[in-house]
């Protein structure tokens, strides 16, 4: 971490640098309006005291100082409001991108899919990625504690990125320091912003709005690579994909379906209703002995299908496969002290959406 | 309770219920100026507790102390116990105890609505704090209660709402108090443009307050609603959006910051002349000044909401207008200066803490300058950078200048003069510690490090650490401040009338201290 | 300045304020535990209420004898005067809040639903007022300004003109003007909320417009309600204007009570304009 721990971080993109030097102006302007206002005020404090016989003047009122002190910080403002606009305009022009994606706000982690430009199609989901170990201390902190993710966001060095941002259940907000970006996400809206990263590098941020319980524990990692490094790593990830894809028609049997599902789990459902499925009541209930678990499994597939209107349980059809919310809910439906043995198969989460 | 005017001190007016029952049932203002301001230190004690939890769990990267869910509930609690708990009654318990006096007047206008403002913050302090309680705990959606996170929130959140809107109703029956008051009870003689600034500041932070708390029982509604009653506001899915909920909040908490400082402002406005010697500088201005910051302050709601994506036409204005507040806030700075200026100074614990509080606010001011610049406040938005600047306006601001009221007006209050030498320790320990506190969080702030974490990055292990041991500091040195409370009201040196060389006004006119029924034949005032 | 000041009325200690606070605890906490199923919210409730009017009537039984006791001259008359004019100020911000989320919703929220953008999340959806949002599930009818709506417009018109007759009786020291006006004003409120209630009816069961319409039924719902909780607020004042009428209560220089009431009245109306132009009409 070279980064500067006292001033903002080192800028890697123009609109960055604009910000950085519209910071250092002013502070230079206050730093300058301050010691002049508190220099007279402190002659005055060490001059003008009654033990040193200090005699008080009756003067209370002078219309000309009055004026000046009212016009001259009105212009010192203008002088600080022309930067300020001109960078305003240059960050709202988010047209003619290079590259489109979209990232969503999940509480607690984001999803990006690129949507337009060079890796249109790909798509993935970043976790945080520091072991919870680390969190306790149980092991020691590594030097990106609580800023690295397991799937950074690779983009192109140079190349313009619009970043449009939308949540799944409550507003979260992308931000990367280094890139001079944030912007909320909002669910059931679609907000945007852009950067062209002058540097490769790898560069870290976090979710940047109260999000709930993990809104500490949601970063992001944004790694800039060479064009050829990106198309290389787009074509991996295609072929990753590609490969992955699972036929929605097949048959699974139960030990695979949990062995997976244990793995979708841990990655989506763990954070609330925790890995030993005990949760946190009230606020996130036990799926261990769950009566839903334990019951009809129409009604569980509707809830993680479709999540619980106003509660923290969001609705995974849009995030997750069938295969995987098959999996899922036939991982919580055979563990813990759940033992219905049932294997809910893709096809009927696909029937019941 | 007797804390402040100990019962041998009551004159032969005073008859009607004795016991709790006096406190219960009074309709004199000095008592429930008192309640106010004992009740209000109270929750700032409370709040502090909350206040030092945080900054114990933050004390070093890694969760220790508390859970995240947890200190997500005490991060929310701590800004709302602050704000409506100790900020706002003290200042409310300030302009009972001190308006009547200053414009001579008997009592306030409305002696028995004033009790029943008081008697409500307790039923609302029993909602908030008892929240911590019940099943899935407090409230922990932060203190402005963003939907749809509020949205999502336990039995904890309807529990916040109804005590919002139970202190609703009060401050806005305190504020109407307020300002009919002034308006209708001054002493013959005392026009509008003699009043003192105290008065003035209290008046316009009045209509703020019936103009915003409406506002703010309108937003927790919507909320209400949406979460029990299936109403769409904040909901895209049905046509509303989560957006209008900040637009709504900030309607309200904008002007609410400056429901915090104007009468922080008025308190100033009087104890610098006091210890100058010297007539307020530009006493006009000063009024012109506070109306103004009042009247933007309804424009520059939005600046809070830079980076929810406002298009750039807002947020261009947003900013000009926010930045505009400079102006008339700046003409308050120099007008204090220019009084101090060629004065006959002496520094006594009052006129230490106002000097102190025009330092370090202007500190507080400047940064909310910076973050008033929409593509700086990009970079800082829902960092620790806000998280000093509004410490610097409302602790070294709101909460100094109370402590500088506090000891301006004790010798009237309770008949004694407070300990100097305490009151000197207590101010030196609180501004040393103060910065020691919150300074470092600008630089955490710039660095990167946002707002309502449980747990941090390594690189700002260091400024946390010490932002954790200042605020212990910074806590215990407020323990002196229950001492020389005490003291000063067991005994001490015994009060002039005019308990300090410069003070004019007629507060000063009565005895100290004031006794319980005064100006019950309105003073003259030429 | 020889002026001669009247010694100024300060109330003895009152044990009704605390009574309130106790209401409002117990109202807040039985709402409370009412909505999260909890305890016995709905007792707590009912007693908060009755608490609260109790309170109510005791309090305002007070200050009604200490005025025709003749305790209030001419400075607690202006000071009654300066809070109920602040008072419907609050009130109207109040509304205020609702009417700006109606406006913010209509001007802003919806065309951004509906904007190109956001075709990614919501593909298809135009943002055609009156709007459920774009996952309606449920079809429903927006309400018509130019039945019952504009009957009701005419009715709280008309009693603003009626109330202003009874005030005139009192100007004129007219009784029996002052009870008819009064009481046609309070007839008029009632058969106003007669037909709200009717609308509301109609809309649920034959219109299938509910509070959970989106956000039409919302902004719909909670604005109409409010206000219709408003006139309740305002036929119960006018009735007991009219019961202190009867009882021979106010002069002619002295009833503030029965103006207050009128200013709150005409408030109510005014805040029915707007809701009959911006909810109903456009
Ligand atoms: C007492 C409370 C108080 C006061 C007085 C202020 C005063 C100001 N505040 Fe602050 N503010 C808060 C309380 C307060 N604020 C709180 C609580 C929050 C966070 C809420 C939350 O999110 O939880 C906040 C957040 C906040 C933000 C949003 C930050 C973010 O979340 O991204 C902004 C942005 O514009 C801002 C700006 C300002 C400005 C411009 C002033 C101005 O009024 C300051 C004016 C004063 C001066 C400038 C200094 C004196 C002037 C001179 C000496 C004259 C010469 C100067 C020049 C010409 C430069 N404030
Ligand atoms: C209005 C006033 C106000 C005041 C006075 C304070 C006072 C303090 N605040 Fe607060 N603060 C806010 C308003 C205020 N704050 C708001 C609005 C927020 C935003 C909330 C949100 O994000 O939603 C906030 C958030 C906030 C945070 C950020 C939390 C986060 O983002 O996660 C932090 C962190 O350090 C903090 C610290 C402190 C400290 C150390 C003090 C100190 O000044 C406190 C001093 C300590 C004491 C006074 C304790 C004294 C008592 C004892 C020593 C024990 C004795 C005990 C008994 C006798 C019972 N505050
Ligand atoms: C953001 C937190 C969160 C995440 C992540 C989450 N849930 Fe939930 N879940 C909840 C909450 C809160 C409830 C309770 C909803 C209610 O009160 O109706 C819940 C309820 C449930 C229930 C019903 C339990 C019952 O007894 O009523 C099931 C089943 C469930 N979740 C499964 C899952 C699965 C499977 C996943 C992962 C794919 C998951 N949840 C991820 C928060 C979460
Ligand atoms: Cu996501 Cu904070
Ligand atoms: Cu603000």
């Amino acid at each position: 971490m070279a980064e500067s721990r006292v001033n903002l971080q080192q800028p890697v993109t123009q609109i960055a640098t604009e910000i950085y030097d519209m910071h250092t102006l002013m502070l230079v302007i206050c730093m300058v309006i301050f010691i002049a206002v508190f220099g007279v005020m402190f002659w005055s404090v060490f001059a003008h005291r009654k033990s040193k016989g200090a005699v008080a003047a009756h003067f209370h009122e002078n219309t000309t100082v009055e004026i000046v002190w009212t016009v001259v910080p009105v212009l010192i403002l203008l002088g600080m409001a022309y930067p300020a606009t001109k960078t305003v305009i240059a960050m709202k022009d988010t047209s003619n991108p290079d590259i489109t994606i979209k990232a969503t706000g999940y509480q607690w982690k984001w999803g990006y899919d690129y949507l337009k430009g060079e890796g249109e199609g790909v798509k993935l989901i970043s976790n945080l990625s520091t072991p919870s170990e680390q969190l306790d201390g149980r092991q020691a902190k590594g030097d990106n504690y609580l800023l690295e993710v397991d799937q950074p966001l690779v983009v192109p060095v140079g190349k313009k990125i619009r970043i449009l941002t939308t949540a799944n259940d409550v507003i979260h907000a992308w931000w990367v320091p280094a890139l001079g970006v944030k912007q909320d996400a909002i669910p059931g809206f679609i907000r945007d912003t852009w950067f062209r990263a002058d540097k490769e590098g790898v560069f870290r941020g976090n979710c940047a709005e109260l999000c709930g319980k993990d809104h500490g524990f949601m970063p992001i990692e944004v790694h800039v690579v060479s064009a050829e490094k990106y198309a290389a790593w787009v074509a991996e990830k295609k072929g990753a994909q590609a490969a992955s894809a699972d036929d929605p028609n097949k048959v699974w049997d139960l030990a695979d379906l949990k062995v997976r599902g244990e793995k979708v789990f841990a990655a989506n459902c763990a954070a609330c209703h925790q890995a030993d499925g005990k949760g946190l009541p009230p606020a996130f209930p036990p799926l261990d002995g769950s009566a839903v678990v334990q019951g009809p499994k129409i009604a569980q597939i509707d809830t993680v299908l479709k999540g619980r209107e106003g509660t923290a349980m969001a609705a995974f059809g849009k995030q997750l496969s069938d295969t995987d919310i098959a999996a899922v809910i036939t991982y919580t439906r055979n563990t813990w002290g759940n033992h219905t043995g049932e294997a809910i198969q893709p096809t009927e989460i696909a029937a019941a959406r | 309770m007797a804390a402040v005017i100990p019962d041998h001190l009551h004159d032969h007016h005073h008859h009607g219920p004795t016991g709790l029952m006096r406190w219960i049932t009074t309709t004199n203002h000095k008592d429930i100026g008192t309640m106010y301001m004992i009740f209000s230190f109270i929750m700032f004690l409370s709040g502090g507790v909350m206040a030092l939890t945080i900054r114990a769990e933050l004390f070093q990267p890694g969760l220790q102390v508390v859970q995240p869910e947890f200190f997500n509930q005490l991060t929310s609690m701590h800004g709302l116990v602050m704000v409506f708990g100790a900020i706002m009654p003290a200042f409310v318990g300030f302009a009972n105890w001190q308006i009547p006096l200053m414009i001579g007047a008997s009592d306030m206008a409305f002696a028995r609505m004033n009790n029943w403002s008081f008697w409500l913050l307790p039923p609302a302090a029993i909602l908030l704090l008892g929240s911590f309680f019940v099943p899935g705990g407090a409230m922990a959606a932060g203190w402005t209660m963003y939907a749809p996170l509020s949205v999502q929130m336990g039995m904890g959140m309807d529990m916040a709402i109804f005590a919002i809107h139970i202190m609703g109703i009060s401050s806005i029956m305190g504020a109407i108090n307020i300002v009919v008051t002034v308006l209708n009870m001054r002493a013959p003689g005392m026009t509008m443009m003699k009043m003192p600034l105290f008065c003035w500041t209290w008046l316009i932070t009045a209509y703020l307050l019936i103009a915003v708390m409406p506002v703010l029982a309108g937003a927790v509604t919507m909320v209400l609603t949406d979460r029990h009653f299936g109403t769409s506001f904040f909901n895209a899915a049905g046509g509303g959006d989560p957006v209008l909920y900040q637009h709504v909040f900030w309607f309200f908490g904008h002007p609410e910051v400056y429901i915090m400082i104007l009468p922080a402002f008025g308190i100033i406005s009087e104890i610098i002349p006091t210890f100058a010697r010297k007539p307020l500088f530009g006493y006009a201005s000063m009024v012109y000044a506070t109306a103004s910051i009042a009247i933007l302050s309804f424009t520059v709601w939005a600046h809070h909401m830079f980076t929810t994506g406002m298009p750039a036409v807002g947020q261009l204005f947003f900013m000009y207008a926010t930045m505009l507040i400079a102006v008339p806030t700046g003409v308050k700075v120099f007008n204090w200066v220019a009084t101090m200026w060629r004065g006959s100074l002496t520094f006594e614990t009052p006129m230490l803490w106002a000097t102190g509080f025009i330092f370090v606010f202007t500190i507080g001011g400047f940064t909310g300058l910076i973050c008033a610049v929409a593509p700086i406040d990009i970079q800082l938005q829902d960092t620790y950078y806000v998280v000093a600047h509004f410490h610097y306006v409302l602790v070294a601001g709101s909460l100094f200048a109370l402590f500088a009221g506090a000891y301006y007006w004790l010798p009237k209050w309770t008949g004694h003069m407070a300990d100097e030498r305490l009151g000197k320790i207590h101010f030196w320990c609180s501004m040393v510690f103060f910065n020691i506190t919150f300074f470092p969080m600008h630089f955490l702030g710039l660095a990167g490090m946002p707002r309502r974490i449980p747990d941090y990055a390594l690189q700002f292990a260091d400024f946390n650490a010490m932002a954790t041991i200042g605020a212990f500091g910074f806590g215990f040195s407020q323990l002196i401040f229950i001492v020389v409370l005490v003291k000063c009201v067991k005994g001490g040196e015994k009060a002039a009338a005019r308990a300090w060389e410069g003070a004019h006004g007629l507060e000063w006119t009565v005895p100290s201290p004031a006794p319980h029924h005064t100006f019950e034949v309105p003073p003259v005032v030429k | 300045m020889s002026q001669t000041y009247e010694k100024y009325f300060v109330p003895e200690p009152s044990r009704y304020p605390i009574f309130g606070s106790i209401a409002l605890l117990l109202i807040a906490s039985g709402a409370v535990m009412w909505l999260n199923k909890v305890g016995s919210g709905p007792w707590t409730l009912a007693i908060g209420f009755a608490v609260l009017i109790y309170m109510l009537f005791g309090w305002f039984g007070q200050v009604v004898r200490e005025s025709e006791g003749g305790s209030y001259g001419k400075n607690v008359d202006a000071s009654f005067r300066w809070s109920m004019g602040w008072f419907i100020f609050s009130e109207v911000m109040f509304f205020a809040a609702f009417f700006g989320a109606l406006f913010y919703i209509r001007v802003l929220g919806l065309p951004w639903l509906a904007d190109s953008d956001n075709s990614l999340l919501w593909p298809g959806f135009s943002a055609a007022w009156p709007s459920a949002g774009p996952l309606v599930e449920d079809p429903f009818t927006p309400m018509a300004a130019w039945g019952i709506p504009a009957i009701n417009t005419l009715i709280l018109l008309t009693s603003g003109a009626t109330l202003t007759w009874a005030h005139w009786g009192m100007m004129k020291e007219n009784r029996g003007q002052l009870k008819a006006g009064l009481f046609l004003t309070i007839l008029l409120g009632a058969i106003f909320l007669s037909l709200q209630i009717y609308e509301y009816m109609h809309a649920y069961h034959e219109m299938n417009l509910k509070l959970t319409s989106g956000i039409y039924g919302s902004t719909f719902f909670m604005l109409t309600g409010f206000h219709g909780l408003h006139v309740t607020i305002g036929a119960i004042m006018l009735t007991v204007m009219l019961f202190r009428v009867i009882a021979g209560h106010f002069s002619k220089e002295h009833h503030f009570a029965f103006e207050a009431t009128a200013w709150y009245w005409h408030f109510v109306d005014v805040v029915w304009l707007m809701l009959f132009v911006v909810v109903y009409w456009l």
